[in-house]
């Protein structure tokens, strides 16, 4: 074959061409520019456009951060030292430190208590929120709110321990009485806490010296652990709550159903801000004239059911997104109601809506700011008033909100960032 | 022959109020109302009791009292002999005043970003998550405060526009930027200027006749006429033929610098400003990520099923991407203008005098009707959204995908 195109064919090549390097504009780092950056005039206009924000905004903070005094007691003293050179006084952040974290209040000498409170907070969540570390260390999770309480308030330690002892001798009653039905047990391991948090309170009361730290009244927490114990305790409490209603919400009993329905729409209906004028002017009115309860447990009260709302709703979305089968094979194993929704529906259910929960969760911290406005001193509250009015620092905006954005930022943003973790952990079947 | 066996005569038994099934839920919400009554009941008497020591009772009289203060902004006529409820109604006008700004600031924004989220560009892509992140995992209120600190420490006070060699210029010599506030031009209505008007919204509903018409022309007669260069002369050119023949009855009134201040023109304050702003792009922040979700939402089969159709890109965007895309985007852009509504609330915090401002802060203090004032706050908003959320669930509805 080859001969005899050998005489009418000039040329017949017969090996590979070496492979060539792609042009410029084809690879690498042009490519992607050319790619990623100028695809079209319009394009390339926006990224000359971008480049100069950003250039502008380098070019103004950078200077700041690098000249930023640290060691001043008042602006003047700081302006002083810039003597007219772009630079931050972050010399505000240093000396009010204390005041930021833990509130113009909270007694200096006892900060130790609630730094350990916040490190042992870490201990506590770990495993909760990792599912890899022993499981052991749930047992602490269990005893974590009780000493928290203790470190932060103070007192005697009898009054935290009897709460405790009173939801584990609770607990052992409902497991005895089990067998004869949810609804009996949860009503005898109810009494059996009251009862035993009756006692205890006689016995706390009776023994005021036993344990004790120096007792800190609700009214001189502040600064940002306000922030923290707000968040941790309504999200934490708000999450059985929000179940309860949730399911309330799905029941097939009209009147379960209606009350539930109403107190959803109702919180969902008006801004936090009211609930805590509510919590500030109006809640007192409904207890016993004798009660005196503190602001800051009122402001609980009211933020818990703001926030179980709306997890409440997040949770019925879980709930109606489970497929029908689960809930009839559930019935024909004989499962009861409470056995098929502990054992076969929630489970799942809140597999689904954990990303909905992290987001109220999210943004219930991010609303604790709001008590600043009913004169309770939050960060936000601290730097609104005590600081920001003080004479040494009256002007200082730019390096107190910058230090407000960059907390909440860092809190919020890893919580979203596991919470997406947490997904594809979960993730059961393949996609 | 059939045998029978009956089921044996049931007697009802007290016990089967608990065991049986069929009748537990009876005693569940027979016990759930009862602990209902028992607790609001409880409450009540508390309230009673309570009102009764402090010798206070309900009773909304004070509402036709004069309020005595002053709001710096209103939208109707307002001094401080007004009432109390002239005083709420005030306030809920500058509410619904943000609140339908912050709205329409908030969805240009939101789309705009969310649209160039998914840019082929690279950069602006970085930069609008950083946007994104940055403003939806800080607290609203941070935002409205420091946007508060902006303007009034960064804006230029109005002193400084006075003189020769002014340290600040207004723009155009129609608007004004300052620490107090924002100036712009006033539109004055002269005689005969209900003419224009009523030309300009007549040619607004004639716009719309037009492009009826063009659709019934392309579906009937399958003739594509022009659409856009039509509108646009529609909408301008007979109201301002209109506007010249009578003689040009709307004049604007400028902002001019007269004594320590500006005087004249319209006048926001900049409480109003900085919160409207705050809550627009904090909103914007939530409705880029639903946009970016919805267009995400439509599978690319879509947009190459209407390509092989022969439709141009804009009309695959108009004809299929858009309408798929607003189904999963409108749910939640609403609930977002609600949160933005109840965020208005935070009004407080920088003195805007919206209604938590009036009725629920200076209106509650002055009289000390802690719990009537709360109550009707409460209600408005829940009126407010139960409105919402009646138009939304209509909209879901006439929207649903009718399946099978």
């Amino acid at each position: 074959m080859s001969d005899t195109h050998a005489q009418s064919v000039a040329f017949v090549r017969d090996t590979m061409l070496p492979e060539q390097a792609p042009p410029v504009s084809e690879a690498g780092v042009v490519k992607w520019m050319r790619e990623n950056l100028f695809p079209g005039p319009v394009n390339a206009l926006l990224t000359i456009l971008a480049i100069y924000f950003v250039y502008k905004i380098v070019a103004g903070a950078l200077p700041w951060f690098w000249n930023g005094v640290w060691t001043t007691s008042s602006l003047a003293e700081c302006r002083e030292v810039l003597n007219g050179a772009t630079g931050g006084c972050f010399s505000v952040l240093t000396e009010r430190w204390n005041q930021l974290l833990f509130g113009f209040k909270y007694p200096s000498e006892q900060y130790w208590r609630p730094l350990s409170a916040f490190i042992l907070l870490v201990v506590a969540v770990a495993p909760v929120l990792f599912f890899s570390l022993p499981r052991k260390m749930l047992i602490f999770t269990g005893l974590y709110p009780f000493l928290a309480y203790w470190l932060i308030w103070g007192g005697t330690i009898l009054a935290p321990l009897f709460g405790l002892i009173g939801l584990v001798v609770a607990f052992m009653v409902f497991r005895r009485v089990e067998g004869r039905g949810f609804a009996t047990a949860a009503l005898a391991g109810l009494v059996t806490a009251v009862v035993v948090w009756w006692l205890g309170g006689l016995l706390a009361a009776a023994l005021p010296g036993a344990l004790a730290l120096d007792p800190v009244p609700s009214r001189d927490m502040g600064g940002f652990m306000l922030n923290m114990i707000l968040g941790t305790v309504c999200v934490s409490l708000s999450l059985p709550i929000g179940i309860l209603l949730a399911l309330g919400r799905q029941s097939h009993m009209p009147i379960i159903k209606w009350i539930c329905v109403v107190f959803i729409e109702f919180i969902r209906g008006v801004p936090l801000i009211t609930l805590l004028f509510v919590a500030n002017v109006v809640l007192s009115y409904f207890f016993p004239p004798e009660t005196n309860l503190d602001l800051i447990i009122r402001v609980i009260i009211m933020i818990t059911a703001f926030a179980s709302a709306y997890i409440a709703e997040v949770i019925r979305g879980g709930l109606a997104a489970l497929p029908r089968g689960q809930y009839e094979a559930a019935d024909s194993l004989g499962l009861d109601y409470a056995q098929s929704m502990r054992l076969i529906i929630l489970p799942q259910a809140l597999k689904i809506s954990i990303p909905g929960i992290v987001n109220v969760a999210v943004g219930l911290f991010k609303d604790t700011t709001l008590v600043s406005v009913i004169s309770m001193f939050d960060l936000v509250g601290m730097i609104r008033g005590p600081i920001l009015a003080s004479t040494e620092w009256n002007g200082v905006y730019w390096e107190l909100w910058g230090f407000a954005v960059v907390t909440f930022f860092v809190v919020c943003y890893g919580i979203s960032q596991y919470s997406q973790w947490l997904e594809r952990q979960l993730q059961r079947d393949h996609h | 022959m059939a045998t029978y066996s009956d089921p044996p005569a049931e007697s009802f038994r007290l016990s089967q109020l608990i065991s049986d099934t069929r009748y537990r839920s009876y005693t569940f919400q027979f016990v759930a109302l009862i602990a209902l009554f028992a607790l609001v009941g409880y409450l009540l008497s508390n309230l009673a009791q309570n009102l009764a020591e402090a010798g206070l009772n309900i009773s909304y009289a004070f509402l036709r009292e004069p309020a005595g203060y002053d709001i710096n902004q209103s939208l109707i006529d307002y001094n401080s002999q007004s009432t109390h409820l002239r005083a709420a109604v005030v306030g809920v006008l500058n509410t619904l005043l943000v609140a339908v700004l912050g709205c329409a600031m908030a969805t240009v924004i939101g789309v705009v970003v969310g649209v160039l989220r998914l840019s082929p560009n690279w950069l602006i892509r970085k930069l609008m998550a950083v946007y994104v992140e940055i403003f939806r995992n800080v607290p609203v209120l941070i935002w409205i405060l420091i946007i508060m600190a902006i303007f009034t420490a960064v804006l230029p006070q109005p002193r400084d526009f006075r003189g020769d060699n002014a340290e600040a210029s207004m723009l155009w010599d129609m608007f004004a930027f300052t620490g107090r506030g924002f100036y712009s031009p006033k539109p004055l209505f002269g005689p005969g200027s209900a003419v224009v008007v009523a030309v300009f919204f007549a040619s607004i509903a004639g716009i719309f006749a037009y492009r009826r018409y063009v659709k019934k022309k392309l579906f009937d007669e399958g003739k594509l006429l022009p659409m856009f260069w039509p509108s646009v002369g529609l909408l301008f050119i007979p109201a301002i033929v209109a506007f010249f023949v009578m003689g040009r009855p709307i004049t604007m009134e400028y902002p001019e610098l007269g004594g320590f201040n500006f005087r004249g023109g319209i006048f926001a304050r900049n409480s109003l400003i900085s919160l409207w702003f705050a809550l627009s792009i904090y909103t914007a922040a939530f409705i880029a990520e639903n946009v970016r979700a919805g267009i995400l939402a439509i599978s690319r089969g879509q947009t190459e099923a209407a390509a092989s159709l022969g439709l141009r890109p804009n009309r695959i965007m108009s004809l299929v991407i858009l309408p798929q895309a607003l189904r999963v985007v409108i749910p939640p852009v609403i609930s977002q203008y609600l949160n933005l509504t109840k965020n208005s609330s935070l009004a407080i915090a920088v003195g805007y005098m919206d209604l938590t401002g009036t009725l629920g802060g200076i209106t509650l203090n002055q009289t000390g009707r802690a719990i009537e004032c709360v109550l009707l706050l409460m209600l408005f908003y829940l009126t407010i959204s139960l409105a919402i959320s009646t138009i939304m669930n209509a909209y879901n509805n006439a929207m649903k995908l009718k399946e099978r």
